[in-house]
Formats: C-alpha cells, sequence, structure tokens
C-alpha cells in the first residue's frame, strides 16, 4: 500500500509541476503575441551595455528625477 | 538626463575581488591537490604534524574552495556586470562605493581568519558550515552588505530592465541569505551545559534527523545558489558579449531562471537517501532532482544556440572555446546528478568516489572554467591591455580539460568498483570483501587523481601568470574591445 501512494504522489507531484511549466511557456508566448512584451529585445542588455548605450527601457522620467535629485 | 560623456564603470572593487578570486583558488587547489596525493600515498598525512592531515585540511580545501574562490569570483563578476548591464557607474554613488569598499576589507581580513580558525581545528563539525558562530556573523554581515549594493546599484540604475544576469545574481544574494541562516543556528556550548562549555564552540540547534535534514537542504542548495545560480549569470553575460551574439532565447533565460529556482530547493533531500528520513522525503528528493534536468540543460542548450552560425569562433577564440567547454561540463553534471539521485543508482553511489566525481566535473569544469574566463575577458578591460599571451591560454585549456576528463572517469571507476565491492556477498550472503580490500582496489585510480588535480593546478598557475604578465607587461590598448577580448599572439 505504501509503495502504491508512493508511486501515485511521483506521477502526480510530476504532472503538475509539468502542467505549470507548459503553462508558462504559454504565458510567455502569448503574451509576446499579444504585443505586451517583446522579451528578445532584452538580448541586447548583454551586448550594448557601454555607460552611454542607449537604454532599452527608459526608467520613467519621475522616477530619473527622482535619482538624479 | 543627466550627461553621462565623461561617466565610466568604476572597476576598483571589480579587482580586489578579481585578486582574491586568483589567491583562494590558488589555495584551494593547491590543498585540494595535497589531499588527492594523501588518499593515494597516505603517509603523507604526517607532514606538518595534526595541520598537515586529511581531516583537518578537507574542510580547508572544501570552505577555501566555496566562500574563497567561489564567492570572490561572483563579487568581482557582479560589480563588473552589474554596473554594466545597469547603465550605471559605481562613481555616482560614495555610498556604494563605500559599503563595497567595507564588505571587501571585511571579506579579505574575515576569510583569512576563517582559514586560520579551521586549521587551528575550530569548527562547528557540519560539512560546508565549519565556521564558528563569530565568523558566521561576519558572513551575515558581509553578505548584507552586498545584498546593499545589489539593491543600490539597481536603485540609481538607468536601464529599466534587469537582464537576466541580474535576476540569477539577486536569486544568489536571496538563496545563499535564507540558507545560511538557518543551517548555521547554533548555540554556544556555555549556555547548553549551565556554564561548563565553551562561549565560542556552539552546537547545532537542530538535532539528529533534522538536523540531517536541514544541513542537506543547506549543503545541496550551497550547491545551488553558489555553484550553479551566479554562475549561470555569468555565462548569460560573458558568452553573448564575448561572441558578439545576443542569447538565442531570452523567453528560454526566463524559463530556465524560474525552474531551477522553483525546483532546486526541494532536491537536496537526495542526500539521505536510504537513511532515517521519511521515505517521501527521498522520493520527494529524488522526484525534483530528475525534474532539474529541464532548467539546467534550458539554460545549457540556450548557451550552445547562441553560438548558432558562429561555431568558426570556437577555433579562433580560446574564451569562446573555455565558455562552451563550461556549458559543456554543466551538461554533464547536471545529468549526473539526477542519475544518482534515482533510487536504484543511489543505493551503489551513495558514500563512493563517484559522488566527488561529480562534484569535480562540476566545480572544476564548469564553475572553476568560467571563472576563469570570466577573468580573462574582464582583466583588458579593467586594465586596458590585451592578454599576454594567446598559446599560454591554449596550453592550459588542454591541460586542464585533460585533467578534469581524468579526475572524474578514474573516479567514476572507482566509485562504482568502491559501490559493488561493498554490496558483493558470496552464496552464503557473508560480505566478500572487507574495507581494505576495496582500499587496495582503488588506489590506481587514485594515483590517477593526484595526477590530474597536479594538471589542473599547473594549469590555473599558468592561468596565474598570464593575468599577472597582462596587468603588468600587456600591451596596451587606447579603446575598449566592443566584444572579442584581444589576446596576444
Amino acid at each position: 500500500m505504501r509503495e502504491e501512494w508512493r508511486i501515485i504522489a511521483y506521477v502526480v507531484t510530476s504532472g503538475i509541476l509539468v502542467v505549470m511549466l507548459y503553462g508558462y511557456i504559454l504565458y510567455l508566448y502569448r503574451s509576446e503575441k499579444s504585443g505586451k512584451r517583446d522579451y528578445e529585445k532584452y538580448g541586447k542588455l548583454a551586448l550594448d551595455d557601454e555607460i552611454d548605450s542607449p537604454v532599452i527601457e527608459d526608467k520613467p522620467a519621475s522616477e530619473r528625477y527622482k535619482d538624479e535629485k | 538626463m543627466q550627461s553621462n560623456a565623461a561617466l565610466e564603470y568604476d572597476y576598483s572593487l571589480a579587482k580586489k575581488f578579481t585578486f582574491l578570486t586568483i589567491l583562494f583558488g590558488f589555495l584551494g587547489m593547491l590543498i585540494g591537490t595535497l589531499l588527492a596525493a594523501q588518499l593515494a600515498f597516505p603517509s603523507l598525512n604526517y607532514l606538518l604534524g595534526e595541520y598537515g592531515t586529511f581531516s583537518r585540511l578537507r574542510p580547508l580545501h572544501t570552505n577555501i574552495v566555496i566562500f574563497g574562490f567561489t564567492v570572490s569570483g561572483i563579487f568581482a563578476t557582479w560589480f563588473y556586470i552589474g554596473q554594466r548591464v545597469l547603465k550605471v557607474s559605481l562613481k555616482e554613488s560614495k555610498f556604494l562605493m563605500t559599503v563595497g569598499n567595507i564588505q571587501f576589507w571585511l571579506y579579505f581580513v574575515g576569510a583569512l581568519l576563517a582559514v586560520v580558525s579551521l586549521l587551528m581545528g575550530i569548527t562547528e563539525s557540519k560539512e560546508y558550515a565549519q565556521f564558528e558562530w563569530p565568523f558566521d556573523i561576519v558572513v551575515v554581515i558581509i553578505w548584507v552588505l552586498w545584498g546593499l549594493n545589489i539593491m543600490g546599484l539597481i536603485g540609481i540604475r538607468r536601464e529599466k530592465a534587469l537582464y537576466i544576469s541580474v535576476w540569477y545574481y539577486l536569486a544568489c544574494f536571496l538563496g545563499i541569505s535564507m540558507l545560511y541562516l538557518f543551517n548555521n543556528m547554533a548555540l554556544p556550548t556555555y549556555f547548553t551545559s549551565g556554564g561548563l562549555g565553551s562561549f565560542f564552540h556552539s552546537v547545532s540547534m537542530y538535532s539528529g534527523t533534522n538536523d540531517a535534514l536541514v544541513q542537506w537542504w543547506y549543503g545541496h542548495n550551497a550547491v545551488a545558489f553558489g555553484f550553479t545560480v551566479p554562475i549561470v549569470g555569468m555565462i548569460y553575460y560573458f558568452l553573448p558579449k564575448e561572441s558578439g551574439q545576443p542569447v538565442y532565447s531570452y523567453k528560454l533565460s526566463l524559463l530556465s531562471f524560474w525552474g531551477l529556482l522553483f525546483v532546486y530547493l526541494w532536491a537536496g533531500s537526495h542526500h539521505l537517501m536510504w537513511s532515517t528520513v521519511p521515505d517521501w522525503m527521498q522520493t520527494m528528493g529524488s522526484v525534483f532532482s530528475v525534474l532539474l534536468i529541464l532548467p539546467s540543460w534550458g539554460s545549457a542548450i540556450n548557451m550552445l544556440l547562441t553560438m548558432k552560425g558562429e561555431w568558426q569562433q570556437l577555433t579562433e577564440n580560446p574564451l569562446i572555446k573555455f565558455m562552451i567547454l563550461a556549458s559543456t561540463f554543466y551538461m554533464l553534471s547536471t545529468i549526473e546528478g539526477p542519475i544518482q539521485a534515482v533510487r536504484s543508482v543511489n543505493a551503489i553511489a551513495h558514500f563512493t568516489d563517484w559522488i566527488i566525481g561529480h562534484v569535480h566535473d562540476g566545480v572544476l569544469g564548469w564553475v572553476v572554467f568560467m571563472i576563469m574566463s570570466a577573468i580573462y575577458h574582464m582583466t583588458p578591460r579593467m586594465f586596458k591591455r590585451e592578454i599576454y599571451s594567446k598559446k599560454l591560454i591554449e596550453t592550459q585549456f588542454w591541460l586542464q580539460t585533460t585533467a578534469v576528463v581524468l579526475y572524474f572517469t578514474s573516479m567514476w571507476i572507482a566509485g562504482i568498483t568502491q559501490g559493488m565491492m561493498w554490496r558483493a556477498v558470496d552464496e552464503y550472503g557473508n560480505l566478500m570483501y572487507s574495507f581494505i580490500d576495496t582500499v587496495n582496489a582503488l588506489h590506481p585510480y587514485y594515483v590517477i587523481r593526484t595526477i590530474a588535480a597536479i594538471m589542473y593546478l599547473a594549469g590555473f598557475m599558468m592561468f596565474m601568470y598570464n593575468i599577472y604578465k597582462t596587468v603588468t607587461a600587456g600591451r596596451e590598448i587606447e579603446e575598449e574591445p566592443q566584444f572579442r577580448t584581444p589576446i596576444a599572439a
């Protein structure tokens, strides 16, 4: 009986995790398709990393202003 | 927007921690080599009295490699990468510079004293958590200072988006904070014995099986948040930057990040298989260990695919070679770990040298290769000089790669031989071999491991020499290279 429970727990846990994983993949692709986010542009952050390189997403002006004060 | 035409990145902290990375790397590997030799030739245990025995030196080796070499490497690369991907200079905040400098000096002095304390045999006797409580407090202060610096730099950043590497460094900071605090909960024996014990010697607040569970939740996740998460953060920056190719799939990097963080924390109980912890916990450890293949390989494959269409760089640029091999060893190590966490395999592998082989193909092949390539990439930019010698890097690469292969293959064979011999029974159910039989059978593999250790250490010394010559005699460069690191032929 204990052995059976262990097998059930193994399968159920794996199943839940797989669903969560695919759910997240779906979320990433959907938000890109709907135009909410373009994830791939962030890849450039490592390449254009000079201090005067153009920023990919600027902090809102109000926030920068607060920082610079 | 503030004009930043004259502004440049401040590498002073990155330089200081790079120096410590090299110092502790050498010390850790030197002691490791002596330990390997002691296992093959036990008379080497008696060179330095009590200070030279295997039992005294082993915690020194592990702690120097983890908390000395790797953590310095994490700090050095953070103070380099952090500024660059957030597009903000440390020069812009006196406060953060001061905090960083206090962190450095506290860490340097604290680490040296901690080394001395372990050499003196002062220990809490918990694996990878041997430091006595006063050192634990210093570690916490250093960590909080580093956290302040990460959060501070993020707070004054120009770039709103946090690059994936920053997420990994944040995870390293948060993960280690949690693990270190919970596993090092201890009370001085003075208080637990009603005034008879020592004020400076402490014992764990947990006991028995609970202590083992907390210990291995910590032990395994120290590998997760020390040897994996920040090193993945490094490769996500250094490989794209060195090759000039953006990461193949940013979405995959996010998926791997959350996958790794969610899964890793639950896998620690695989260290306690076939022991007194509840069965379901062992099963959970096994399930989550197997699931770990997904996020680990997600990152590693992402790195390999980043080189798509640019594979000629592998033959032209030795740093790319180092990083691709590091990524490959990461794949090897993260498929090997889950295999060892399967119950039936673990029954043979547990307590054998196969585990030692696993740790070392991960650390020597993945962690050290990645940190060395990070330093090779950063040095010309920090000191404005080209790398002193390409030939030396090439020789070092092949010497160390051969060394890692010799190390893990000898330990695989030794471990499986050991596991099988311990279990072997004759037709009446009696054990066929005594312990000394296994020791005799393993001797040749221990000798091979010693040779591998010497080769790896020699490679590391070539690296040290190359960096030293770069800083002191490398040809000066006027402009910072955008992608490929300049190396003299």
